[in-house]
């Protein structure tokens, strides 16, 4: 069980022995970009993917004791889904829990405390998952702790690689945000118009205090050295059954790699002109979802629906298309992108017939920003607000 | 108060970049402030590029093409010219100044023009200042 992670490290014992692990510092971005060679599951899976599980099992029952690999799994800025994911993995999580110890998964599934992760030695977990980004103080904290107690570290879901959804927010200011979340939106009762601070002395005389909100968000991989890369809001189950099997087979890929198909959507949706044959034209007219029926067989950024299937990792067999919905980019670029955003404006600016088509891709998405970055806002390249006081890393794109 | 800008220039081999070397056949005068790459076409040029640049501390950005109708590969400006238009509405919607990307269509006859260009862009980066992205670039 454990042969996955002597292996990992015996590779790396000379870097390691000054303990680059159990300080868990920052690294450098040029470094960090180093070990990610865009590496993707497919390749690495191809060698186990006969085996199952329970043969895995068996196997490991012959060569080693019952040394369960201990497990951790962490809910930072996220909202839980990408851990309704892991178990929808359903059966295949019942029989991992054979060979896995879950020594902390908080605060979702098990009764531990973060005082207790953080009275751990370090390197005591073999495995750890974090999904979120890093949105507040606590946020910080934690993560910080986890990647010193742990011995491989994987950012899981969208915002843990790519910032998510709730990374959008940095297209505003804390004001506007707490303006809106505390003052004006519709189900907010509160009329003195109180908002939260992260100290507060309640009757004179008790100290309390709440994780203070940050700058701006973050991902994982800014804020600590991050192992492997699994992409998707959430993971789609298969790959994360198929990331499952590989840590259990002890078949692990060089750091840095995302356990990704690496395919785009495209190449997986039945609708692609390569495969229906259809003739590629300029697109002459730009529809928003909520306009009109497209056909529910023909390629949607043809009919003019923008679709971000063309840049978008696959991992998710197309299913958006498959309900006839054009895919907005949760799966995270395909390998060699470096700004998913500048992506698709240059991939779909090049699709768009002339200039009047332009300007309605444009009126009818006045935030241009918030579209092509809805899952990937912290890993784009300009960011105002980070640039201010920190360096724009180049966070491990694929 | 002398700030020099930095300004990176992506010219197309056919036109743009033929322009700027007749302007030194003119000897027409402008500020050496652009350090120019020459591309096969500004339609090569990906957003991504102008945003790498930016990223790293470029002051400014300029894309050179042919004049519409003018295109080696016939529409590769055409392409540029949507793309570029989408990216200067993207970095404004991130709150950088979308001033300090400046698409143009400069032939190979039009030496002149070149010099005019990167003349009256340079000037319009100093009032604009050093890009706010640049001092958080590492070595
Ligand atoms: S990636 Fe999606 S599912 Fe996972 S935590 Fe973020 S928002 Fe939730
Ligand atoms: S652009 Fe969208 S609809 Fe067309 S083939 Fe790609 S994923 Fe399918
Ligand atoms: S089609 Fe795109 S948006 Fe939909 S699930 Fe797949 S990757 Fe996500």
């Amino acid at each position: 069980m454990m042969s996955f992670i002597s292996k990992m490290f015996n590779e790396t014992d000379g870097e390691n022995t000054n303990s680059n692990i159990s300080n868990p510092s920052p690294v450098d971005e040029t470094e960090r970009h180093t070990h990610t060679a865009p590496q993707h599951l497919e390749d690495v899976a191809t060698s186990i993917e006969d085996k199952d599980i329970a043969q895995v099992k068996a196997e490991k029952k012959q060569t080693e004791k019952s040394e369960k690999l201990k497990f951790a799994f962490m809910l930072a800025g996220g909202c839980a889904g990408c851990e309704m994911a892991l178990i929808d993995i359903s059966e295949k999580l019942v029989d991992t829990l054979d060979h896995l110890e879950i020594v902390f998964w908080a605060p979702t599934a098990a009764d531990v405390k973060y005082k207790d992760l953080e009275a751990y030695p370090d390197n005591f977990i073999d495995l750890a998952f974090v999904d979120g980004m890093v949105r507040n103080t606590e946020n910080e904290h934690m993560v910080t702790v986890l990647r010193q107690k742990s011995k491989v570290l994987v950012a899981f879901g969208a915002c843990a690689t790519v910032g998510g959804v709730a990374a959008m927010g940095d297209l505003h200011t804390k004001d506007e945000l707490f303006d809106y979340a505390y003052k004006q939106s519709w189900s907010t009762d509160n009329p003195d118009g109180v908002l939260p601070t992260s100290e507060y002395i309640l009757d004179g005389k008790y100290n309390l205090t709440i994780p203070a909100f940050t700058d701006r968000c973050m991902t994982i991989a800014e804020l600590v050295d991050v192992d492997f890369f699994i992409g998707g809001c959430p993971p789609h189950h298969d790959f994360i059954a198929a990331t499952v099997n590989l840590v259990l087979s002890g078949e692990m890929p060089a750091k840095g790699t995302w356990l990704t198909s690496g395919k785009a959507v495209c190449d997986v949706c039945t609708r692609n002109p390569a495969i229906t044959g259809e003739m590629r034209r300029p697109v002459g007219q730009v529809f928003r979802t909520v306009e009109g029926q497209p056909d529910p067989v023909k390629c949607l950024l043809q009919q003019g629906y923008i679709c971000f299937g063309p840049m978008t990792q696959g991992d998710c067999g197309a299913a958006c298309l498959k309900a006839n919905m054009p895919c907005r980019g949760c799966g995270g670029p395909i390998p060699g992108i470096k700004d998913f955003g500048a992506r698709c404006l240059t991939t779909i600016g090049s699709t768009l017939k002339d200039e009047r088509t332009c300007d309605q891709l444009m009126e009818k998405y006045p935030q241009l920003a918030k579209f092509v970055y809805r899952y990937s806002y912290t890993s784009g390249m300009i960011d105002k607000r980070k640039s201010a006081e920190s360096v724009p890393s180049r966070r491990n794109l694929p | 108060m002398s700030f020099n800008p930095n300004i990176v220039g992506f010219a197309c081999q056919w036109c743009t970049y033929a322009g700027a070397d007749l302007a030194g056949n003119l000897r027409c005068k402008y500020p050496p402030t652009i350090k120019l790459i020459k591309v096969p076409c500004s339609g090569t040029v990906e957003a991504e590029f102008i945003l790498e640049a930016l990223r790293r501390g470029a002051d400014g950005v300029l894309v050179g093409g042919c004049h519409f109708g003018d295109c080696h590969y016939k529409e590769g400006n055409y392409k540029a010219a949507r793309r570029m238009k989408l990216l200067k509405k993207l970095i404004a919607d991130e709150g950088f100044d979308s001033r300090r990307f400046r698409l143009e269509w400069i032939s190979g006859a039009e030496g002149m023009k070149f010099a005019e260009v990167v003349t009256e862009f340079t000037n319009e980066l100093i009032e604009l200042g050093p890009s706010p992205l640049k001092k958080a670039v590492k070595p």
